[in-house]
């Protein structure tokens, strides 16, 4: 039986909401940003007015002020969106229970199997309305036989519209695209296939998978499948996503980091955090990684393989090979993360290693759990690692308590 | 525009919720005659998202919103 699946994209979500809640602006160009004296000052999202006058998201706040002067800003409502997010959820679980969220505002929903509220499009229409009424938001939502397709035509008309990606249709609706609309290609992928004259997703579907392989690793071939609607990874079930895949932390810098001591004085903030939530969970990892954006908004990361751990002092030794080895300061960085991956459980075993005390180890384990009980009691910055000191601004910030949103992976 | 109010609520036995009484800020008591509809929506006009309920008071029909433990009715516009 084929398979209908939709991709609900709620449109400009951030600003919607607050469009809803000052009437006032209604109709105006606004947009949702950080915190300027943070330097969180970046737009978030920003409302149908403002797109037209050019402003993009993750530029600074002064750059679409300069683009529009008349653009209203307001301070991002997480617990408010996190709510919308639900009531949206809510509403889908009245179709189906088969719903996987990418981030708070898209989710994928499989419907094959509810044909008794219709078809396809019939929910679509359905939902897209429901939401509106009841939430007075506008959703996009593309219906397919996959979850790129889905996910693709709820990018290709908004707002408030449905569009359906058939396999009638997506040779016309879908190859004519650029490549760069399809889920995963980023902009070097993007450019070496246009370096291979591969520009749109219909040259993609019939270039030889070799060539693609070639090019762009195990990735081109798994490209070329979805350019072709072969893609057939099943929409998970809602709570198989709440399980734990990695931990991570990122920040953006009051200030630019300009030398390795600033780096590694952020560093060690965020692998204490990463550390900490590890053994909150019960977590070793196997894989630690680093992201670096620098001051030009050039984004990397990095990552190596480590021996089971859950300690901050093995992280972070991680992540400064990992920096010293991978970045040579070109550039200031603006923010840097630190994530856990090929998470296991602490009780499933380890082997100790031959090079390293394990009884020295097991004391730093009892140290850094100290450490967490005193800051569950006392708060995160009664106890803090002399290092981090030496920059106070730099280091006041609690990624742990503060942390709030997970960006769920598609994988 | 967005008015907050007090309400005056019977806690029925099924567990909803019956707005009885609202009361202006001008200290007049509106007796809600009768509610014809409780259905989830937003409120583009005064800007919110709750349950809202459909009220009789007197020959009028107003929307009453109940977001986030709060009651608020749409206030007119004074033309």
């Amino acid at each position: 039986m084929e398979r209908v699946i939709l991709h609900c994209d709620l449109n400009s979500f951030y600003a919607s909401v607050e469009e809803l809640y000052h009437p006032e602006s209604r109709g105006k160009p606004i947009a949702v940003g950080g915190d300027v004296d943070a330097r969180h000052g970046i737009i978030l999202a920003k409302n149908q007015p403002a797109k037209k006058t050019g402003i993009q998201t993750g530029e600074a706040l002064w750059q679409a002020k300069l683009k529009c002067p008349d653009l209203i800003i307001y301070k991002p409502n997480y617990p408010r969106y996190m709510l919308f997010s639900q009531r949206v959820r809510g509403i889908f679980h009245d179709y189906t229970d088969l719903i996987e969220p990418f981030g708070l505002d898209e989710a994928w929903l499989d419907v094959t199997g509810s044909g008794i509220y219709g078809t396809g499009e019939q929910i679509a229409d359905i939902l897209r309305q429901r939401i509106r009424s009841e939430l007075g938001v506008t959703a996009s939502v593309g219906v397919s036989f996959n979850k790129i397709f889905a996910k693709l035509g709820s990018d290709l008309r908004k707002p408030d519209y449905t569009t359906i990606i058939s396999r009638d249709n997506y040779r016309q609706l879908v190859w004519p695209l650029s490549c760069g609309e399809l889920l995963y290609v980023g902009r070097s992928s993007q450019r070496k296939l246009a370096e291979n004259g591969i520009e749109t997703i219909g040259q993609l579907a019939q270039a030889s998978p070799a060539l693609l392989r070639k090019l762009l690793g195990k990735w081109g071939e798994m490209l070329w499948s979805f350019a072709n609607g072969y893609e057939n990874s099943p929409v998970a079930r809602y709570d198989s996503s709440e399980i734990v895949k990695s931990i991570g932390n990122s920040v953006t810098c009051y200030r630019d980091l300009a030398t390795e001591q600033d780096l590694d004085i952020v560093m060690y903030v965020l692998a204490e955090s990463v550390a900490s939530r590890l053994r909150d969970h019960g977590f070793l990892c196997r894989l630690v990684s680093i992201s670096l954006r620098t001051n030009d908004l050039l984004c990397f990361s990095r990552q190596m393989t480590v021996e089971p751990t859950n300690l901050a002092s093995e992280i972070m030794k991680a992540v400064r090979e990992l920096y010293r080895n991978n970045y040579h300061w070109e550039k200031p960085l603006r923010s840097v993360g630190v994530r856990a991956g090929k998470l296991i459980g602490e009780e499933s075993g380890r082997q100790l290693s031959l090079f390293v005390d394990e009884q020295i180890r097991q004391k730093e384990g009892r140290l850094e759990r100290v450490i967490d009980d005193i800051r569950s009691r006392y708060g995160f910055y009664s106890i803090r690692r002399l290092s981090t000191l030496l920059d106070q601004p730099l280091s006041s910030f609690d990624p742990k308590g503060e942390h709030v949103i997970f960006p769920e992976s598609y994988f | 525009m967005k008015q907050f109010v007090d309400v005056i609520c019977l806690y029925q036995r099924s567990g909803q919720i019956k707005p009885l009484y609202i009361l202006w800020e001008d200290g007049s008591r509106y007796a809600i005659d009768r509610i014809t509809q409780i259905v989830p929506a937003a409120s583009l006009r005064s800007g919110g998202m709750g349950l809202r309920y459909t009220c009789r008071i007197g020959s009028q029909q107003r929307y009453l919103f109940l977001e986030e433990g709060k009651w608020f009715v749409e206030r007119m516009p004074i033309h």
